[in-house]
């Protein structure tokens, strides 16, 4: 993986120390709040109900051994002894002091890492595939173009007071595990009849209160084009994107108002013009950085299969395993989604053992996934099951990947500011639900999204089944989607009707799943079925 | 990094408010117009760009503008940082001047992005104003202050001075 030479190093110092800086202003009373929070955010700090919140980094959500060590480090000595994984690929702690902030960063730096640009309307850590570099079906490794990307869009003078922020993500197969579609740039790395790699960059796409797929707006960017053509897309919008309605500021509002083929050919005409600018990397970084991404030393020969005589192992080994491209290898996700538990939530001691293991199962590396879980990319098969005893043995193995158990949910009212009803509760009463009804296997794949509110941090919009938290009248109201997709076949879910409270709207997606199950075709998906039969069947069984 | 030529001294308060200024040739006596104005006219020499205006309305001028402004009504509208790398991309070299809510922490961003004199709407701690035009020592991007970008530095190439 990446490592920081001497430049890379220097910048995160500086950012410490330029941070520190700041805080102390603060203190004095240099800096009002409001002066305050844009430059707190852009390192990743927000103020929340309770305390203040500190969100890190993790550049395309890889990381090693003793950077996870860390994170578990921070959890125990800052926060109340636990981290939270994001849907970004980051995580946070939300429980932070203002004056350990500096301190927290100047931790973080000494294991390459930091807070910069978790937050704010500038351009947020670049995510990517969580299987990148393993997964079977990639035509390449989508990180070394995230790593250009993150040192490009780091401290860019330009476009660190956006209209709004902006979520960039890379992949580089078909399959879409990383909702490239549902950020303002998704870039798919892809392969032309010449076998060249070059870049598709398709722009526009959110959640959010308008929900929006994003559009394909140049086919193929050539790879070293890459960061003047994204330097052109992001001109336009600062220049174009909307400043008067925080709401409407988002880079898919422009491309919505102007049309994507408008914004495509601004985009154009300044890309030509930047063509002549210098902005572009020397290609020689860009091999420089692919050869911190080279494979590690795999064992050769190995052979597939694994003995699944123990049932719990083999359910495991059946749900939470990705295709590996190399033969006698295979990912394993950790879920952090127990029955009952907080989704994401990892305790200090959790975040340390997944580090041990990270390091003597996987070649010292990990992934934070952006539905929460932590994936180990390169386990061989052969040592499966010691590892699975490990994770049991810390109740890290639960074998509900995918399923209606491995909920994305946001913080909600918990602790979030903005939020209108709570999500993790919920969630909690949810995954119990289908635990003790037995439901879930059954079901199979399911992806279940909550969101506390209409910002849409826990994705409501792309779960097979979302929910949305909303006030009515003072009290927590939950209203219920269907359709929605994250993956290849991306697509948005549609409202149910009217909603419903905490306890009914586990009713509901009871009723939910039980009609699927007794309309379901051979080898249907819950998603399948729904798209199949429509919404109508289901608004039957909800409120007929 | 170059230290700004008129610092603190009294002289430059009086003229137009400017703080700090990194270059040595005369300051323009007259105020600037509005973009409109100075596409309609031909003897003013200083125009200020708001927000909402294009700064390539500004270039067939070029040749006879020696000082434009760039209001911040508000630091967090960044409009103005794409305003200024225009006009120095498209070889203007006369004076560059962030006006308005301009503030010790978008310094060092301003710079880059071209403007080379500040007239702050509330004078700044010139101790913090100096640490933040030198927080970078290095630079990650290109931009239109010369410096040559890590990624250049990494692979053999050398720090440009250029107009920086």
């Amino acid at each position: 993986m990446y490592q920081y030479d001497r430049y890379d190093q220097q910048m995160v110092d500086a950012r410490v120390a330029d941070f520190r800086d700041q805080v102390r202003r603060r203190l004095d009373g240099k800096l009002t709040e409001d002066q305050f929070k844009p430059l707190r955010l852009m390192n990743g700090l927000y103020l929340q109900l309770h305390a203040y919140m500190l969100r890190v980094a993790v550049p395309y959500g890889t990381l090693s051994a003793a950077q996870m060590h860390m994170l578990g480090t921070i959890a125990d000595k800052y926060d109340r002894g636990y981290g939270h994984f994001t849907t970004r690929q980051n995580i946070q702690y939300n429980w932070i002091r203002l004056e350990d902030a500096p301190d927290i960063l100047s931790e973080l730096s000494t294991v390459e890492m930091h807070a910069i640009q978790t937050s704010g309307n500038c351009i947020r850590n670049i995510s990517a595939d969580h299987f990148a570099g393993a997964a079977a079906d990639e035509v390449a490794d989508p990180r070394p173009y995230a790593e250009l990307m993150r040192q490009w869009s780091s401290f860019h003078p330009e476009f660190s007071y956006l209209p709004r922020k902006f979520k960039i993500a890379v992949i580089a197969s078909e399959t879409d595990r990383a909702a490239m579609r549902l950020h303002d740039i998704g870039i798919r790395i892809h392969k032309n009849d010449a076998g060249e790699l070059g870049a598709a960059f398709y722009v526009g796409g959110g959640m959010g209160r308008t929900p929006m797929i994003s559009h394909l707006v140049r086919e193929w960017v050539p790879l070293d084009r890459l960061i003047t053509y994204a330097e052109a897309c992001l001109r336009v919008y600062n220049r174009y994107g909307r400043r008067d309605n925080k709401y409407k500021a988002r880079i898919k509002i422009l491309l919505h108002e102007i049309g994507a083929e408008d914004y495509a050919a601004q985009v154009d005409a300044e890309y030509q013009h930047l063509l002549d600018q210098g902005v572009e990397p020397p290609f020689a970084e860009l091999e420089r950085i692919r050869t911190f991404f080279a494979d590690p030393s795999f064992v050769q020969g190995l052979s597939d299969g694994v003995d699944q005589s123990d049932q719990a192992f083999a359910a495991w080994v059946q749900q939470n395993t990705h295709l590996h491209r190399m033969h006698g290898y295979t990912s394993a996700t950790i879920s952090l989604k127990p029955v009952g538990g907080i989704p994401g939530d990892a305790t200090a001691a959790q975040i340390h053992l997944m580090a041990d293991l990270a390091k003597e199962f996987s070649f010292d590396e990990c992934r934070v996934t952006h539905a929460q879980n932590i994936v180990l990319p390169h386990v061989e098969q052969r040592r499966l099951y010691e590892l699975w005893q490990r994770l049991d043995a810390a109740g890290l193995a639960t074998a509900n990947l995918d399923n209606i158990g491995d909920i994305i949910a946001c913080p909600g009212l918990d602790y979030c500011s903005l939020a209108n009803a709570r999500a993790i509760p919920l969630a909690q009463k949810i995954s119990q639900r289908f635990a003790d009804n037995g439901k879930e296997a059954v079901i199979g794949e399911l992806k279940l999204k909550i969101s506390g509110c209409i910002n849409a941090c826990g994705h409501h919009h792309a779960g097979h089944i979302g929910i949305l938290g909303v006030d009515r009248k003072g009290r927590e109201n939950y209203q219920l989607l269907l359709g929605g997709s994250e993956g290849a076949d991306t697509s948005l879910g549609k409202i149910t009707g009217p909603g419903f409270d905490e306890d009914g709207v586990v009713d509901a997606i009871e009723k939910t799943t039980e009609l699927y199950l007794a309309q379901r075709q051979e080898g249907e998906r819950f998603l399948d079925t729904y798209r199949r039969i429509g919404m109508e069947p289901f608004k039957e069984v909800l409120y007929g | 990094m170059a230290e700004p030529i008129s610092g603190t001294d009294s002289e430059a308060r009086e003229l137009d408010d400017v703080q700090f200024r990194f270059r040595n040739d005369e300051m323009v006596d007259h105020p600037a117009v509005t973009v409109d104005a100075f596409v309609g006219q031909t003897n003013a020499s200083a125009v200020r760009i708001e927000p909402g205006d294009d700064a390539r309305d500004l270039l067939l001028h070029l040749d006879r503008i020696a000082l434009v402004e760039v209001n911040f009504p508000s630091f967090g509208d960044g409009r103005g940082y794409s305003a200024a790398r225009i006009l120095r991309e498209a070889g203007y070299a006369g004076e560059l001047r962030a006006v308005g809510d301009v503030l010790i922490d978008q310094l060092s961003h301003m710079r880059r992005c071209g403007f080379d004199s500040f007239a702050p709407a509330v004078r700044l701690d010139a101790t913090d104003a100096e640490r933040a035009f030198a927080t970078w020592p290095d630079v990650y991007q290109a931009a239109v202050d010369g410096r040559a970008p890590i990624w250049t530095l990494r692979h053999g190439g050398r720090d440009g001075g250029g107009n920086g």
